[in-house]
């Protein structure tokens, strides 16, 4: 791979005001290719933010080591750092127009009048807002400001430009436009980019490799397929996209047994008979008409997607989602199948129980409403 | 509903036609009108010719310089702390901002009254030099002490307003500008001098205003030495019972304070648009 151009070494972070808390960073260790789009991705409050703020300089770790290029930069404040970021609230200032919030950067390294203005048209051009020079902030709408806020940042040429879930202000149209432009300017530039969002699906679109991050503590890294279709454990399999995440038993090597049924699948080295959770996609399950030897349920309820119906299943003690483009109608007896390299089996974790209870409550409910 | 809102608007133009309309209509007739000995009033600007003597133009500078610097020591003094009270996350801010607004609660004669007993002659502070072995010194009625009355007892309107302006600069605005490349002495001069401008304008009209026109503080802490032009507009009324005359001399000033107004409010529109440009 590439040249490391940032690298976590054990960080980690404790706030002063936390009384008897878990630090906030649980031994961080995490390095940003050159080039690389790279997304911190995890609930509120897992330490996404915290760590992003740690490379931009505005937080310091408790302990561990940040390295730009191999040099470390612990003690070097943020306007020393070749890092430039987009706040949250985009953090414009307000009373400039676009021009002097783009110039702002290079008007202190004392650049020339010339130079700047060059660097103001090629940034307006790359965020597609050639002509807003005199424009005052607050007469630009939300998806404007951020583009301003990407060119502010971006005319300094950074090693890394750090985003803080930057479309978090936007709706949902807007969003989706948002992550393909961002993903083009981060192409057009070829700046690394390091962000953080708690919107999966805004991660799998934009990144190269994903962090899913938890507790202060990093679950899995890496590319958007590898999370989606080998989550490491049940918290990142629940986290990204849709899933069946219940309780299994390893029988053997390729062999794991749920719902009462023996299954084949391609995961091995878990031992004999061992407690094992596993995530099925929704799109992954087959409903059949009922077939010998598969486990059998109850189709509760058939909405209709668009392009598939979600279709959930009550079969045993569990409750299966099943998107697919063939109706079954609720109170049908079907079939369920699974191929075997669909089947994704992980190790127990500490958050096996809570997200498996959470499955549960819901079959539950579906059960009284039968 | 609209008909209902310019109802509530009644009281209020009531109030500003009886106590600020009719006030300064009368100010206005007595400004531009003089009284002969037979009691016959006429038109006339004699009264204008007369404030332009140099005796009494002469206590108008003083006024007018008296209350610029009350204003500069109010503002380098005011400046800092509102903003490090904005800034601090100290658990004794909300103690220090009463202890600095505690003041305003006394009665504006006690405060001054205190003072000039702490800086008399026989003082307080002179009798602790004196114990010392030190000389005596003459901190009363003289152009310094009025100026520091009035820096004592305006001082947190400058403080309030610039407190107030600098608690709304979010501090992302600030880690952006670090982030920028900003150096701290950069970032205050680029962002947040420039951002609490409106507090500073506002603080130094609040400031000057009431500096410009005191006679309270002259006559007290100045012990009559250093008449101010609030002084002489007091006399016209209450010891020469000139009306004429004083309501001339308080139109100049008030024509002066506008302007001076004027000026602020048009720097502080300026600023809005260009306010990245002032330094």
């Amino acid at each position: 791979m590439g040249e490391h151009i940032i690298e976590l070494k054990n960080i980690y972070k404790k706030f002063d005001d936390q009384h008897a808390k878990a630090a906030v960073l649980n031994n961080i260790n995490l390095y940003i290719n050159r080039n690389e789009f790279l997304t911190l991705l995890g609930p509120s409050g897992c330490g996404k933010t915290t760590t992003l703020r740690i490379v931009g300089g505005f937080e310091t770790p408790t302990s561990g080591d940040i390295f730009y290029l191999g040099t470390n930069i612990n003690n070097v404040p943020p306007y020393s750092r070749n890092i430039n970021t987009v706040f949250q609230r985009y953090a414009l200032f307000p009373n400039m127009t676009v021009e002097q919030n783009i110039a702002f950067g290079p008007s202190l390294k004392h650049k020339s009048k010339a130079e700047i203005d060059k660097g103001i048209e090629e940034m307006l051009e790359l965020v597609n807002l050639k002509g807003f020079n005199k424009r005052k902030i607050t007469t630009l709408s939300g998806g404007q400001q951020q583009r301003v806020a990407v060119a502010r940042a971006l005319i300094n040429k950074p090693g890394v430009l750090l985003l803080d879930e930057p479309l978090g202000a936007l709706d949902l149209k807007l969003r989706k436009e948002m992550q393909i432009e961002l993903k083009r300017i981060q192409i057009e530039s070829g700046i690394t980019f390091l962000y953080v969002t708690h919107d999966q699906e805004e991660a799998l679109t934009m990144s190269d490799t994903i962090a899913v991050m938890n507790d202060g503590m990093i679950q899995q890294i890496g590319t958007p397929e590898m999370i989606y279709n080998e989550p490491k454990n049940a918290f990142v399999a629940d986290f990204i996209g849709e899933s069946n995440i219940m309780k299994a038993i390893m029988v053997k090597d390729y062999l794991v047994r749920f719902l009462d049924c023996d299954f084949e699948c391609i995961d091995a080295d878990f031992g004999i008979n061992k407690d094992v959770d596993i995530v099925l996609r929704p799109e992954d399950i087959e409903l059949l008409k009922p077939t010998e030897g598969k486990p059998t349920g109850e189709v509760v309820s058939s909405i209709f997607k668009g392009v598939h119906y979600e279709m959930r299943v009550i079969c045993g003690d569990e409750l299966i989602l099943s998107h697919s483009t063939k109706y079954y109608e609720p109170g049908t007896i079907v079939s369920i199948d699974v191929r075997p390299e669909n089947i994704q089996v992980m190790h127990v974790s500490e958050w096996s129980d809570t997200i498996i209870g959470a499955k549960r409550a819901q079959l539950r409910s579906w059960e009284d409403a039968r | 509903m609209k008909k209902s809102s310019k109802l509530l608007a009644i009281p209020l133009i009531i109030w500003l036609a009886v106590f600020v309309v009719v006030p300064f209509v009368i100010i206005i007739y007595y400004g531009v009108t003089v009284e002969n000995d037979a009691g016959v009033i006429s038109v006339s600007f004699e009264n204008l010719k007369r404030f332009a003597d140099p005796m009494y133009l002469k206590v108008f500078l003083r006024s007018i310089k008296i209350a610029l610097i009350s204003t500069m020591v109010c503002l380098l003094i005011g400046y800092p702390v509102a903003y490090i009270l904005s800034r601090s996350a100290s658990k004794y801010k909300g103690l220090i901002m009463l202890l600095i607004m505690m003041p305003m609660w006394m009665n504006f004669l006690l405060r001054t009254y205190s003072w000039m007993s702490l800086l008399e002659n026989s003082g307080i502070i002179n009798s602790i030099l004196q114990a010392l072995g030190l000389d005596k010194v003459q901190f009363l009625y003289n152009e310094g002490a009025v100026t520091f009355g009035t820096v004592y007892n305006f001082l947190p309107f400058m403080i309030m307003p610039i407190n107030t302006t600098l608690l709304k600069l979010d501090d992302s605005l600030l880690e952006a500008a670090y982030d920028l490349g900003a150096k701290p002495a950069q970032r205050f001069f680029r962002i947040t001098l420039p951002f609490s401008m409106p507090g500073v304008l506002s603080g130094i009209a609040m400031v000057f205003v009431p500096s410009v026109t005191t006679f309270v503080i002259s006559q007290l802490m100045g012990g009559g030495k250093v008449p101010l032009i609030g002084d002489i507009i007091e006399k016209q009324f209450r010891v020469v019972n000139d009306w004429h005359f004083g309501a001339t001399i308080s139109l100049v000033v008030m024509i002066v304070v506008l302007s001076f107004m004027f000026v602020i409010n048009r720097t502080d529109k300026q600023d809005a648009g260009e306010r990245s440009m002032i330094l």
